[in-house]
């Protein structure tokens, strides 16, 4: 007894300085001279964190309170409590009427929202009469025509429904459902929803779904649609912009993140440069992100992400609006972290994700299939993805406290370590001259694509355990329950070729061609906004192949600059 | 497969992909690896049409075709083996890797393809598969060239 407090009074250093040495000797004692794990975005985890790495003095300047600056907590005030995120599953198939029937049974179940995925020919810029039909509405829905995108929302009252339009540019579908509105009469004004994927930058450095129409061309007819939608479309968000793409390709989450930004500060400068007033075009910003397995880093990335963003809409370019500070994104969980070995354990892997989702604050979530990496989605394994969402949200309670982790000394320390590497990566795309410099450069190619060859070196030598894969085998394999989609019936896909051909002989053929006129010089001369054209002419019965062939003729086709 | 026929002749492979999808992480990073294991790589953007496949394998006289496929490229699978061997090239060997349905895969070998990659195969699995099919290619080739 007498020895104790004699060290006691012999210590003069205060208890917790004390106790933290002690524990580090134990630590290391235990640990020997093991080094400490690097999360993907290469920042150096400890195995405690305390007051020495966040002083919670500074909760004003890093953290604020929810919907004040500077946003690290949030975007709105009362966020999830308030409302919760959208959840917005993708949804595509065969032809307008398998999309029309399936969003109606969502509608059913009790969506607001819906999305809708073209058939990959559709990306690509064709009409379905000048592709191999084998591929038809194997992954998407086939839409060319107003009569396709009007099949597409029979029954649904368009002005009173948001829709998410995975189409990049030169966004015929917005065009298409614009011209549906013009014969429903519905004022574009009630017109709501997002264009997914508008963000031409991240298609040409990774997915390239895009409609190849070179980098000139593509950054024009963007910025024409963002001036468009300001015009027109108030309930429009015209830009997503897309960290997906390049996580997805290999870039890890502080890089995603910092191309992203780089790739909005871009689109704002062009923006800009047009006149648009930034407290109003940056209102209507919104992001698109992945959520890899990286748990506190996904997290922490979302969280730092959103303190940079007010940060650089109200420093480079004068946002006064409070809406313009607000980093609205929506997310998606990874599909590359999934695995097809015992693809029922990726029901967990999805659930992890969607939980950093969550916490990191997202406002629309969209959760893989357990079957994605096997094939096309199966119903029954979509149900189960959204399934995950209510349970998360209603058993465990996930939304009543905002930003639960804010606070946290880990969370707020690995918050603040992203945001330097964040800040690195656009420093860096700064320097290049920009972001669209620096993919015509090759160099965003080249972060992306060194990144995701070191990470599957980690992979290969066993640094990155995936249960399944490259630890935990098992002989055995899950037993599914899938029913897999089939891709279309040939009939069916013949059917719609018929009505394509129907709809091209007995269209009004001298108002077509004048609009396919009238968009061909609008895209020749400097001062038309070309997007106004592609909707005249949507509306003048020109297809969607038709609008995409007569831009390339003025842009010519992108190359994908792949760097080898 | 001898070694030795690996250091005097390195295989040449075809790194490509057809149809519509554009998601190249996988073939990029496959190219690498093939690559970096001394393997003479050519390699191509997405969406090749079949005869510019069919076209490069012969003026680039590979040994081996690899095609990723994400999406449901690989229905075209059973085209591109039918133009391969109506241009000659039956003794060249075909790869699949990517994401292939299970249901799909019997439709696959049956067209002729030699291996289906599925996600999570590592790299040695890979460059193991490649040279061994590039070594047969070599051999049905050289049995050609006698008879």
């Amino acid at each position: 007894m007498s020895d104790r407090s004699d060290q006691v009074v012999q210590l003069p250093l205060p208890g917790f300085e004390t106790a933290k040495r002690q524990w580090r000797s134990e630590f290391d004692g235990q640990m020997k001279d093991k080094p400490n794990p690097k999360n993907r975005s290469g920042v150096e985890v400890k195995p405690v964190y305390t007051s020495d790495d966040w002083d919670p003095s500074s909760y004003m300047d890093d953290l604020g309170f929810p919907g004040q600056l500077p946003m690290t907590r949030g975007i709105y005030p009362s966020m999830h409590r308030g409302r919760t995120w959208t959840q917005r599953q993708l949804i595509g198939l065969g032809t307008p009427e398998d999309f029309n029937e399936r969003l109606k049974t969502l509608i059913a179940s009790g969506a607001s929202a819906g999305s809708l995925i073209p058939c990959n020919s559709v990306y690509r810029g064709y009409d379905g009469d000048e592709v191999d039909p084998l591929l038809l509405g194997t992954c998407g829905a086939v839409v060319n025509t107003v009569d396709d995108m009007e099949i597409c929302f029979r029954d649904i009252p368009i002005g009173d429904f948001s829709t998410a339009l995975n189409d990049p540019s030169p966004f015929t579908l917005l065009a298409l459902l614009l011209a549906v509105a013009k014969r429903r009469q519905v004022p574009w004004n009630r017109i709501s929803g997002t264009s997914n994927q508008s963000d031409y930058i991240s298609h040409f450095v990774c997915n390239h779904m895009f409609f190849r129409l070179a980098l000139p061309g593509a950054r024009r007819v963007l910025t024409d649609h963002i001036v468009f939608a300001q015009k027109h479309l108030p309930g429009w968000n015209p830009l997503s912009v897309v960290g997906q793409h390049m996580q997805q390709g290999g870039a890890t989450p502080a890089e995603a993140m910092g191309l992203t930004l780089s790739t909005a500060i871009q689109y704002a400068n062009d923006c800009a440069a047009r006149g648009l007033d930034p407290d109003d075009f940056l209102a209507k910003f919104t992001f698109f992100f992945d959520i890899s397995i990286s748990f506190f880093e996904e997290i922490a990335k979302f969280r730092a992400g959103r303190r940079i963003w007010q940060r650089i809409v109200r420093e480079r370019f004068g946002a006064q609006n409070p809406k313009a500070w607000r980093f609205k994104f929506h997310a998606q969980t990874s599909g590359v972290d999934l695995t097809r070995e015992q693809p029922l354990n990726n029901i967990a892997r999805v659930t992890a994700q969607a939980i950093a989702g969550i916490f990191g604050g997202l406002q629309s979530l969209h959760t893989d299939a357990y079957d994605e990496v096997l094939s096309v989605p199966t119903e029954h394994a979509a149900r189960i993805a959204i399934s995950t969402q209510e349970i998360l949200k209603r058993e465990a309670h996930l939304t009543d406290v905002i930003d639960p982790l804010g606070g946290s000394y880990y969370v707020e320390t690995l918050t603040n370590e992203m945001e330097e590497k964040i800040l690195s990566v656009i420093e860096q795309i700064d320097e290049a001259g920009g972001m669209y410099a620096a993919v015509e450069s090759g160099l965003v190619q080249k972060i992306v694509g060194d990144s995701a060859l070191a990470f599957q070196d980690r992979v290969d030598q066993g640094e990155e355990t995936i249960v399944g894969v490259n630890r935990f085998q098992v002989s055995e394999e899950d037993e599914l329950p899938r029913q897999p989609l089939r891709p279309p019936q040939a009939d069916v896909i013949e059917a719609q070729l018929e009505r394509l051909k129907r709809y091209k002989s007995d269209r009004d053929q001298a108002a077509a061609s004048r609009a396919e006129d009238d968009l061909a010089r609008a895209a020749e001369s400097e001062d038309e906004n070309v997007f106004e054209k592609i909707v005249d002419a949507a509306c003048a019965g020109v297809t969607h192949g038709e609008i995409c062939h007569r831009l390339r003729d003025v842009y010519g086709f992108g190359n994908p600059l792949i760097v080898p | 497969m001898t070694l030795a026929q690996h250091d005097s002749f390195p295989p040449r492979v075809l790194v490509t992909k057809i149809g519509f999808d554009g998601h190249d992480r996988g073939s990029r990073i496959v190219a690498s690896f093939l690559r970096d294991a001394g393997m003479e790589v050519i390699y191509t953007p997405p969406w090749q049409e079949i005869s510019q496949v069919v076209r490069l394998a012969l003026e680039e006289d590979v040994d081996v075709v690899g095609v990723s496929s994400l999406s449901t490229d690989h229905l075209l699978m059973p085209k591109l083996m039918k133009a391969l061997d109506e241009a000659g090239l039956g003794h060249v060997k075909v790869v699949v890797g990517g994401i292939v349905p299970d249901e799909d895969e019997a439709l696959l070998m049956d067209a002729g393809v030699s291996k289906v990659f599925h996600p999570g195969v590592g790299r040695e699995e890979i460059v193991g598969g490649v040279a061994e099919y590039a070594a047969q290619a070599r051999q049905l080739r050289s049995e050609e060239l006698v008879t």
